[in-house]
């Protein structure tokens, strides 16, 4: 038993066990497995990018990107302009995602160039930016020069509405592009593909030579300096790729999700996600794609369970309460870990 | 009767037994000498001895500990305190910003009531700080340290440290056992003479010291009796006086040891300079090098010694361009450009730092990937080409390692096993397959053998100098140990204050290693 919870970790190991539980409450509250498995396949889609965003910068040294939600408002602006000019299904995708991707290009150099000013406090002041950056655009939200109806408030004027619906345009192309049944259970094929294609690029990058560069620079800088590695410069590659890989993020996960959330919205994505990859194993030194995998199940897994079992056992909201506690926990319990060891 | 027992001590550490039937014992006043090489199970015996929490934590051990006679459970530092025992880390536990008699007296302050104590409690008296300096006085007077006592901690020398941390031991009453963990490990040759006078003078003064330490001269020196333990059980517990150094650092390692210098075969040592060095200056905080001037001989083993401080050590780090450097460096007719890594690796340029754990290894890396990165970063090597990416290549990568592995004996679990629970010698033993790996034609080597047992050491200075035969490697190696210097070098330049001193050949009189050390003219030291 011992080894057991040695081998997978004891965080893996509780939440497993708490995840089995509800779903034997769930079997016998006769709630049907084949809803929950399908929510549970959505859910991983939705959210995996931005969990796979907190690899490289865990690979490059700057922590946990806590300010994911830097990339988050380029995604949304990409998604919102796709929209301004009517563009719709794969078309109106892609746009989101060429031109969201370019402006976070540019405004992840330009993170990077401020993290290396502050290097070993990077998730502090992540955070802070976060809450600044999010702040700041709430106030261009309300003056950006958007005309499409679907965007501005009903009654007419300046500003956006604080969800926009994306039902005339991307909503559900990847998760209805092939998607099958295996009994009821629903697979959304493009979904899964789209992440798998993410994750394919982010494990061929980090067993390149130039990846590799990055990961050396983030584990141990001062052995990266040695042979002769230009630690500053991998550190902003990380930082461009993680803001890049959270604005493409978001683009999924409204597409899954149906609606663009603006304003306060992106907030709420970091911890989540960075309980999401320390749930799957990672530490603050080192991530792969197994715990975004790994992570990202277990912790939607719980949410989506919770959520019809204890709305029949309790009453209430319970399922936010325990995404909170569970998130926040989780990463307070990886930061008291120490170097090396396993969260 | 002992004042400490131990009998039948065994200790598992998950399915690894460090430690099996470990008994010895410790008279009153008696100094004795625990030696045995890293890895041995020195460290997890006084841990259990000192109640460490890492061994409650990993299941406990087995047998029993009496002092003076009575059953000894120790199951925090608290009791073994309590029991008398004081112990001294290998890494000092000082808080730098406090005075010396604020460290010396932390946590055994003596106090005077106050209003707020009589309410609140004992926590609340006031400091008496004159009868503290006092005891703090007394104490670093039984050391014959004649420092102020109100000076604060931090930039004293490590010499001074060291002696701090004695005094806080010793000015605990009850102190009958002092336990110094590698305590010369960081003491210059002239500060640890009079450290061993010191503790000398405490078993004068009825404690009894256990001393470790990888130095043999030292505890032939300055112990009573030795226990020698090997691959965690006891080989022998002795007289002093009853045995010789080579014969303990036989049986520390199971196998007889070579401690004389090799016999030198004649080697290729060309006319040609492989690197000559003019007027370098290198800004490294502590080993400041002023103005040096070498050259260095294609296919010698060139060494570099000198006290601590004096800028030794700054050399390798100046050639390398890790810290800022001026000057001009000619490798083979070619300008070496300065402050660049890059550039130094370029020019076949490799370099072992000192700071193993820091600056030479990925601590949370496979081994396979240690040896091989620096090789794939600068050369470009054990990488395959798909499309216009490319990829590591990990069979090659593995098949390397696995030679490289067996080639220097690197004692490890597998090529994936993470460096960071190696022992140092087989650290130090994945540097050097590093930087083999990159095939240098110049290889600076800095305190190769730092923190390295007597038996590993052997072979890091043997794979030194086959490295040197064999494939024609031009080595500089600099090092604190004079011994180790006289062993594999051609020559050893000493430095002092930043410049050569001189250079003298490996058999030259003790003397005249001691003289240029402190900074004599060359001159005068040979005639």
């Amino acid at each position: 038993m011992k080894e057991l919870i040695n081998k997978v970790g004891f965080p893996r190991f509780i939440i497993s066990v708490f995840l089995i539980c509800l779903i034997m409450l769930a079997i016998y509250l006769k709630i049907p497995l084949s809803g929950l498995i399908s929510d549970i396949l959505v859910r991983f889609g939705m959210n995996a990018i931005l969990v796979l965003a907190m690899i490289p910068g865990i690979q490059s040294g700057i922590g946990l990107n806590f300010n994911i939600p830097l990339g988050i408002i380029f995604g949304l602006i990409g998604a919102l302009i796709s929209i301004e000019f009517q563009l719709s299904g794969f078309t109106g995708l892609f746009v989101s995602i060429i031109i969201a991707v370019s402006l976070a290009i540019i405004a992840g150099y330009f993170y990077g160039k401020m993290l290396n000013k502050i290097k070993g406090d990077e998730m502090t002041v992540g955070n802070y930016v976060g809450y600044s950056i999010v702040s700041v655009m709430c106030i261009f939200w309300l003056v950006a020069p958007f005309t499409s109806p679907e965007l501005i408030w009903a009654y007419g004027g300046n500003g956006l509405r604080v969800t926009v619906s994306l039902e005339s345009s991307i909503a559900h192309v990847l998760n209805d592009f092939w998607h099958f049944y295996i009994g009821s259970v629903r697979i959304p094929t493009g979904l899964l593909l789209f992440f798998g294609f993410c994750a394919f690029i982010i494990w061929i990058y980090s067993r390149s030579s130039k990846g590799l560069s990055m990961i050396v620079a983030g584990s141990n800088p001062q052995f990266a300096i040695s042979n002769g590695i230009n630690v500053d410069k991998q550190r902003i590659k990380g930082t461009i790729i993680s803001t890049v890989l959270a604005a493409i993020g978001i683009i999924i996960y409204s597409q899954a999700f149906g609606f663009l959330q603006l304003y306060n919205a992106p907030l709420y994505s970091a911890m989540p996600a960075a309980a999401a990859i320390l749930i799957g194993g990672a530490t603050l030194k080192k991530a792969t794609i197994i715990h975004v995998l790994v992570g990202t199940v277990l912790f939607q897994s719980l949410l989506v369970v919770a959520l019809p079992v204890v709305n029949i056992v309790a009453e209430g909201s319970m399922s936010e309460v325990i995404r909170t506690i569970v998130s926040n926990g989780i990463i307070l319990y990886a930061l008291t870990r120490k170097e090396g060891e396993l969260a | 009767m002992d004042l400490l027992q131990m009998k039948n001590i065994s200790k598992n550490f998950a399915e690894n037994r460090v430690l099996n039937d470990v008994s010895f014992s410790i008279k009153e006043g008696e100094v004795h000498g625990l030696v045995g090489e890293n890895g041995a199970g020195k460290s997890t015996l006084m841990n259990i001895l000192f109640g460490m929490p890492v061994i409650q934590s990993t299941g406990g051990y087995e047998g029993e500990i009496h002092i003076n006679g009575k059953t000894f459970n120790p199951t925090s530092p608290d009791n073994a305190m309590d029991a008398g025992i004081g112990m001294v880390h290998q890494e000092f536990m000082l808080i730098p910003g406090f005075t010396i008699t604020e460290n010396i007296k932390l946590n055994r302050e003596k106090t005077t009531p106050t209003f707020l104590s009589k309410i609140f409690g004992k926590r609340l008296e006031k400091l008496d700080l004159k009868s503290m300096a006092k005891d703090a006085k007394a104490a670093l007077k039984k050391l014959d340290m004649d420092i102020d006592e109100y000076v604060p901690v931090a930039g004293l020398p490590v010499g001074y440290m060291q002696f701090i941390e004695i005094a806080r031991e010793i000015d605990k009453t009850q102190l009958k056992l002092l336990i110094l963990d590698e305590p010369t490990a960081v003491l210059t040759e002239s500060e640890a003479t009079r450290f061993l006078e010191v503790i000398k003078k405490l078993s004068n003064l009825g404690i009894a010291i256990l001393f470790i330490s990888h130095r043999l001269d030292e505890i032939k020196k300055i112990t009573d009796s030795i226990t020698i333990i090997r691959d965690g059980e006891v080989v022998k517990t002795i007289n002093t006086d009853d045995i010789e150094i080579n014969e303990i650092a036989g049986l520390m390692v199971g196998r007889e040891i070579e401690l004389s210098q090799k016999e030198k075969d004649e080697r290729k040592i060309e006319d040609e300079d492989i690197l000559d060095i003019k007027n370098l200056k290198v800004n490294m905080p502590g080993e400041l090098v002023k103005g040096l001037n070498l050259t260095v001989k294609k296919g010698e083993i060139l060494g570099i010694g000198g006290l601590a401080g004096q800028g030794k050590i700054g050399i390798a780090n100046g050639i390398m361009g890790l810290y800022e450097a001026s000057g001009t460096i000619i490798k083979q007719g070619k300008k070496l450009l300065l402050n660049n890594p890059k550039e130094a690796l370029h020019s076949s340029i490799a370099f072992l730092s000192e700071d193993r754990r820091g600056v030479g290894l990925l601590l949370d890396h496979s081994i396979e990937f240690n040896i091989a990165f620096s090789s794939l970063e600068v050369q470009g090597k054990f990488l395959k080409k798909i499309g216009s990416l490319k990829l590591i290549d990990s069979k090659a990568v593995r098949k390397h390692a696995l030679k490289m592995i067996e080639d220097l004996d690197i004692r490890c679990t597998g090529p994936k096993q993470n460096t960071r629970h190696l022992s140092g010698g087989n650290q130090q033993k994945v540097c050097i397959a590093r930087a083999l790996t990159l095939e240098p034609d110049l290889l600076l080597v800095s305190e190769p053998t730092r923190g390295i047992d007597i038996g590993a050491k052997n072979l890091v200075l043997d794979t030194l100098i086959s490295l040197n035969k064999e494939f024609g490697v031009t080595i500089i190696i600099t090092s604190s140990e004079l011994g180790e210097l006289r062993q594999i070098s051609d020559r050893i330049a000493i430095i002092y204050d930043g410049k050569v001193a001189g250079i003298l050949p490996p058999n030259a009189s003790d003397v005249d290693f001691g003289l240029l050390m402190a900074g004599e003219d060359i001159e005068k030291v040979v005639d």
